[in-house]
């Protein structure tokens, strides 16, 4: 990796929540909710890039990102424990207060 | 603004059908050469899934799973130079005449 | 397997001029690119035939090794593409491989909501149902009723956590040892492995099948 991870593990982030034109692999269901860094998968070529045939570079670090299901959906009361973790570029995150577990 | 195609969490979603179906020969072409392609380095996965997320909403709905795959790759091979619309046009009246076409 | 049909030959969905409006475009453009030499039928059929030879047993292999013997667990979650290619399972075109083990506590579900990401070199291509627009919505807010119409009730102290796999990860979940199974062999443990249990949305089958 070229550098370290802006987000260390187990640091509370929150999805940005802009709309941005093209290709994104940010689920809309996600954004603006807030979660913890479950850890970094190192970096990959960026896919808003590649979407539009350009070459995917710099390279974009890709963090496993962690939210409890209550706090992505309105009355989620399946399991109190349940979770979904979504693969999100760190260009995506930003830092949020308090953790998300 | 959430497009068509970013669909999880939607709550207009019913019981999920299991059921497979063989495939048809013209799928598994389309998997093949959206694979070969791929794999030859003359498009890439996200190019074809920004063609699939750009088709109008109607389309993403109603085209099978595979007639998707082949209208994005089109797009893009289209996009790339490779081939013209027309040209595909042209070839598929070719083979119509050819499979028999009433 | 890919058959070449002669031109106007009857095939098995029908003759071919009935064929939809993309299917015919498909053959359109395959003969447009090989006319162009960009590729030639035989990278084609290759290709299907690579595809055709990966199946949900290539992962029954891994989960019932990961099963019987811990170290080689061990090994496979830690450098799952390594592992693959000693056993002869080309992995290649997996960008990164992640294997998650199921618990009695916790259980993995895995979807890909944008679009129909798949381990397709490890377990082959999609079941319809995973690329279905009912599972890409509700596998994330509704992963429990999911997995009831599977078969599968989970008391409320067990975490479901839905892995989306939206970027270059591929995920296969490792699913729980059915009880009762300490002395089958790896080859009947690997026929309890269904292709639905790697997944995650049920558990692996509790005996062999006739």
């Amino acid at each position: 990796m070229s550098s370290a991870a802006v987000f260390r593990d187990g640091a509370a982030v929150r999805v940005k929540a802009h709309f941005q034109p093209g290709h994104v692999r940010t689920p809309f269901y996600i954004k603006g909710k807030t979660g913890w860094v479950e850890r970094c998968y190192g970096e990959f070529r960026n896919p808003e890039s590649l979407g539009h045939s350009g070459d995917g570079l710099p390279r974009v670090r890709l963090y496993l990102v962690g939210f409890r299901q209550q706090d992505v959906w309105d009355g989620y009361d399946a399991g109190s424990k349940d979770t979904v973790f979504v693969d999100i570029f760190e260009h995506w995150l930003e830092p949020a207060a308090g953790a998300g577990t | 603004m959430k497009r068509t195609h970013d669909m999880g969490g939607d709550t207009d979603a019913g019981p999920i059908d299991r059921t497979e179906h063989a495939m048809d020969d013209w799928e598994v072409l389309a998997d093949a050469l959206n694979q070969v392609l791929g794999v030859k380095g003359i498009k890439c996965t996200d190019e074809t899934r920004r063609a699939r997320e750009d088709m109008d909403s109607e389309a993403y709905l109603s085209l099978s799973y595979y007639e998707r795959w082949i209208a994005s790759l089109e797009t893009i091979l289209v996009e790339k130079g490779l081939m013209t619309r027309e040209e595909v046009d042209r070839k598929v009246a070719e083979l119509e005449e050819r499979w028999g076409e009433p | 397997m890919a058959h070449e049909h002669e031109p106007g030959e009857e095939h098995e969905a029908g003759p071919r001029h009935e064929l939809s409006h993309w299917a015919k475009r498909a053959y359109a453009m395959r003969d447009i690119l090989i006319e162009k030499g960009v590729v030639t039928e035989a990278d084609i059929r290759q290709q299907a035939e690579f595809t055709e030879s990966k199946t949900p047993a290539n992962g029954a292999r891994l989960v019932a090794l990961s099963w019987t013997d811990p170290e080689f667990k061990a090994r496979f979650m830690a450098d799952p593409k390594k592992v693959c290619a000693e056993m002869g399972i080309d992995a290649s075109t997996l960008n990164e491989f992640v294997i998650l083990e199921n618990t009695d506590k916790l259980r993995h579900m895995v979807v890909c909501t944008l679009c129909s990401c798949y381990p397709r070199p490890i377990l082959g291509r999609p079941p319809d149902w995973y690329k279905s627009f009912n599972y890409r919505k509700r596998a994330v807010n509704d992963p429990r009723g999911v997995m009831r119409e599977f078969g599968l009730d989970l008391p409320d102290d067990v975490e479901v956590r839905v892995h989306d796999s939206t970027a270059d990860m591929r995920y296969l979940v490792i699913p729980a040892r059915p009880p009762g199974t300490g002395n089958l062999s790896v080859e009947e443990l690997e026929k309890l492995v269904t292709r639905d249990s790697m997944i995650g949305v049920m558990d692996a089958l509790a005996a062999v099948p006739e």
